[in-house]
């Protein structure tokens, strides 16, 4: 078969980022898949509690002021989390290093009051069924906040070394900050399902 | 800004052979052990895929066989109640998990990349580790068979008897745990194939020139990503019910049993579509090459597709409607499992206008086609009938069933799987199946499928119930069974032959030459089997069907570094050129982050600590994976 070659493409950048970057649709994509998951286990939810003659079943609502407080954490995070996402767009390497920093303390101090969610539920997994959904769905948020942290952290020691500065690096921050952006999102509906819908 | 490297070669540098050199040193896949391990290459990626699954469907019908051996008289006693739960339970699980799903998205993995003309696939280590996963998965399913600890608990394992209640022992915790295995595998190719379709185009390819079977897979990825996280939902909570002892299931403590059917339904159906909608997507791909003429009606096949897509998320209840729900939504789930008929019906008219208005040419993959068309049409019409609640409160639990969605799998997604061998094993060997052999293998399963099957509608109506191991003699359905098991012989002699006739052609086939069906799509614009990078050049695309608008000439792109791995990243709608984006390099990491991941997963059957503890190896290995190595593709 014969070949006419009819686009040069040389002169187009070595590295696609934002939207144009596989990585962004990849980020998109599993977000969509741990989106269907948590939208499932709140369908769960609401079904078991349907069903139930009394909700919560044989357990008071759970107290509010750990995961309020931890809900207030993780919404004044998204400010660093929008700064370090913008530091990246402009290379600025020395202050998205300063935002990684701040932004692992950031992930790590709602984990603190994480723990105290668990006990404020009054309630433990194999009590009953309402047990059992609430501590699936604070579990998989926590699993869903531990993973970021690990990734914010081995992203803040790969932008210490010697691979940090590069178009690449500062994009993989910033689809970073749109997962945690979703971590947070994600926790709003959480909330109101595991702390507010008891007490309607 | 780019690190220090050995300089930088571009494709206009080099003469032809000195290309094709360059772009295989950096493209191929090493020889040897370790080679072999850490290749991310596509194509060799999902030849295993292909091969593993085709292994796990010849299993698979070895337990059919072993099942109508049972059920040829009443009263045998060749298999005894537990082993035959056993294997019902296998082969439903194995077809389903291990071969139907596997290997529709394993072609997906072979042909999209050369259909929308790119180097790889995107995020290729996932690639990789996705077939370790599902390697791993499927030897811990066949391994428990083997030892008498496979699960008998139905391929769907409906609480309670899945429970912890009257599921002793870990039967039903290695068919939860073989259902994460596969559905991680599963979600990992979506998320490949739908970042592929998106970003990696060739330029020119808008969305309205993108190849049938790709928009299938695209739909399907969609589906894969939105369905399957029910099903691990379900597979998980049935764990932490057995091991943990959460209450999702159990109605003593608050829980539901029908929750786990929701759960589970709500998956698969779309599963079914998971299966049936990259057939048709194959389907309207091969029709064109057989009729020599473009597919009529481009785009209400698309729209019937997406709508397939979006109706498949509407039905899932009418696999309960034996359960007791409220006659309103009943009503609802019978008129939207009807109303998918009609995108399905689109379809089949527009391929039947393609043939029509075309010189159909009659070879293999042109009769698994017109198979496929008459046996779906019958299963769609048995489908249309158990849509009906008074009807499906009939033949539910019967052969009846067992017929229908034999039906529709084997005839929707099965035989167009084969002419899809057929027709794309010359471009993945490089040689031509045996058209003699092929009409045979054809004519036997055609044959065979139908007189196996199609009894089963009578046995169902005659209140032959599913998953029995043995029957009466004075009831009346040993005549046709003995029919039936006699037939499945010579299915399975078609099946035989088939697979006789692809290990005979790998090793001696006719050559195939780049395009032997003189078909209109790209990945014939390449030499069979293609070179490690697929295309030496990119190609760029005015049409739907870019080779045969211009025979024997091909529009390309120039401008790509070969000394790494290099590829044309384009945009979603029109695919314009954006960036040379790179490609990720061969990497063991993937497979010891899949066994890392096996091993937690093995272990948490066991212990609910496995999945803290082994958490951390799998941390491990994907900081491995990803941490850069300061290679050329770490340029930007």
């Amino acid at each position: 078969m014969s070949r006419h070659v009819v686009l040069d493409v040389s002169h187009l950048p070595m590295h696609a980022t934002g939207t144009a970057s596989p990585t962004w649709w990849g980020t998109c994509a599993f977000m969509l898949i741990e989106g269907s998951g948590f939208s499932l286990a709140v369908a769960v939810y609401l079904y078991l509690m349907s069903l139930a003659p009394m909700w919560p079943i044989d357990a008071p609502p759970p107290d509010l002021w750990p995961g309020t407080i931890l809900t207030g954490l993780l919404v004044v995070s998204v400010i660093p989390n929008l700064l370090v996402s913008r530091w990246a767009r402009q290379e600025n390497l020395q202050r998205v290093r300063f935002g990684l920093i701040v932004m692992s303390f950031m992930g790590v101090i709602p984990l603190v009051f994480r723990g105290f969610e668990f006990p404020a539920l009054h309630v433990f997994w194999d009590d009953s069924a309402y047990g059992s959904i609430t501590w699936t769905i604070l579990g998989l948020h926590t699993t869903h906040i531990l993973t970021d942290i690990v990734d914010t952290l081995v992203l803040t020691a790969l932008m210490f070394s010697r691979h940090a500065d590069n178009t690449r690096r500062f994009g993989d921050v910033q689809d970073n900050c749109l997962y945690w952006n979703f971590v947070v999102l994600t926790w709003l509906p959480l909330y109101a399902c595991l702390y507010w819908v008891p007490r309607l | 800004m780019a690190e220090q490297h050995s300089p930088v070669v571009m494709d206009t540098d080099l003469d032809d052979a000195g290309l094709v050199h360059a772009l295989d040193v950096t493209w191929g896949t090493r020889r040897g052990f370790w080679g072999a391990i850490a290749t991310v290459d596509h194509k060799v990626i999902a030849r295993r895929y292909i091969v593993t699954a085709f292994v796990f469907l010849m299993l698979g019908g070895v337990l059919a066989l072993a099942m109508r051996l049972q059920l040829a008289q009443p009263e045998a006693r060749i298999i005894d109640p537990d082993r035959y739960n056993q294997i019902f339970t296998m082969h439903g699980s194995n077809m389903m998990f291990l071969f139907a799903v596997p290997v529709m998205e394993a072609m997906a993995v072979y042909l999209v990349p050369l259909m929308i003309g790119t180097r790889n696939i995107a995020f290729p280590r996932l690639n990789a580790f996705s077939y370790w996963v599902f390697l791993a998965g499927g030897i811990l399913l066949w391994l428990s068979f083997l030892l008498d600890a496979a699960p008998d608990v139905g391929w769907f394992a409906y609480v309670p008897l899945a429970g912890p209640e009257y599921g002793p022992g870990k039967r039903a915790d290695i068919w939860a745990q073989m259902i994460t295995f596969t559905e991680l595998s599963a979600l990992a190719i979506a998320v490949e194939i739908v970042v592929t379709v998106f970003t990696q185009r060739a330029p020119g390819m808008s969305l309205d020139r993108i190849p049938l079977f790709v928009w299938a897979m695209l739909v399907t990825a969609f589906l894969v990503i939105m369905a399957m996280p029910a099903i691990m939902f379900a597979s998980s909570t049935l764990i932490m019910d057995r091991l943990v002892g959460t209450h999702f299931y159990n109605p003593a403590e608050g829980g539901d049993a029908l929750l786990y059917q929701h759960l589970f339904w709500f998956f698969g159906h779309p599963e079914v579509y998971i299966i049936f909608l990259p057939a048709v997507g194959m389907v309207s791909t091969i029709l064109p090459t057989f009729v020599q003429r473009p597919v009529f009606g481009y785009l209400p096949l698309v729209m019937a597709l997406i709508a397939t897509g979006i109706l498949s998320f509407g039905l899932w209840v009418h696999h309960m409607f034996v359960v007791g729900l409220p006659r309103l939504g009943e009503s609802f789930f019978t008129a939207s499992s009807m109303a998918i008929a009609l995108p399905a019906g689109i379809q089949i008219f527009c391929w039947l206008a393609t043939i029509w208005a075309g010189r159909p040419i009659f070879k293999v993959p042109m009769l698994f086609i017109i198979g496929f068309i008459v046996t779906f049409v019958i299963g769609g019409m048995t489908g249309v009938m158990v849509a009906s609640v008074p009807f499906d409160t009939q033949v539910h639990d019967t052969y009846f069933v067992v017929a229908h969605f034999h039906y529709v799998l084997v005839g929707g997604a099965v035989f167009p799987l084969l002419a899809a061998v057929y027709y794309w094993f010359p471009k993945m060997t490089g040689r031509m199946m045996s058209e003699v052999l092929g009409r045979w293998a054809f004519w036997l399963i055609f044959a065979g499928f139908h007189l196996t099957f199609f009894p089963m509608h009578i046995l169902g109506l005659q209140g032959m119930p599913r998953r029995i191991y043995t029957y009466q003699p004075e009831l009346p359905w040993s005549g046709l069974n003995l029919f039936v098991s006699v037939s499945s012989i010579v299915l399975a002699a078609g099946f035989l032959i088939f697979f006789i006739d692809a290990l005979r052609s790998w090793r001696s086939g006719q050559p195939a030459g780049d395009n032997p069906w003189n078909a209109p799509t790209l990945e014939w614009a390449t030499s069979s089997p293609p070179p490690s990078p697929n295309f030496c050049f990119i190609p760029v695309v005015g049409d739907r069907n870019p080779l045969w608008s211009t025979p024997g000439a091909l529009a390309v792109a120039s401008g790509l570094r070969v000394d790494r791995r290099e590829l044309l990243v384009t945009s979603v709608v029109e695919a314009l050129p954006q960036a040379r984006e790179s490609s990720a390099r061969n990497s063991v990491w993937p497979f010891w982050a899949a066994l890392a991941t096996s091993v937690m997963l093995v272990w948490s059957m066991f212990s609910p600590w496995a999945v803290i503890w082994g958490s951390m190896p799998i941390a491990v290995t994907l900081i491995g994976w990803f941490w850069p190595k300061g290679t050329p593709e770490d340029d930007s």
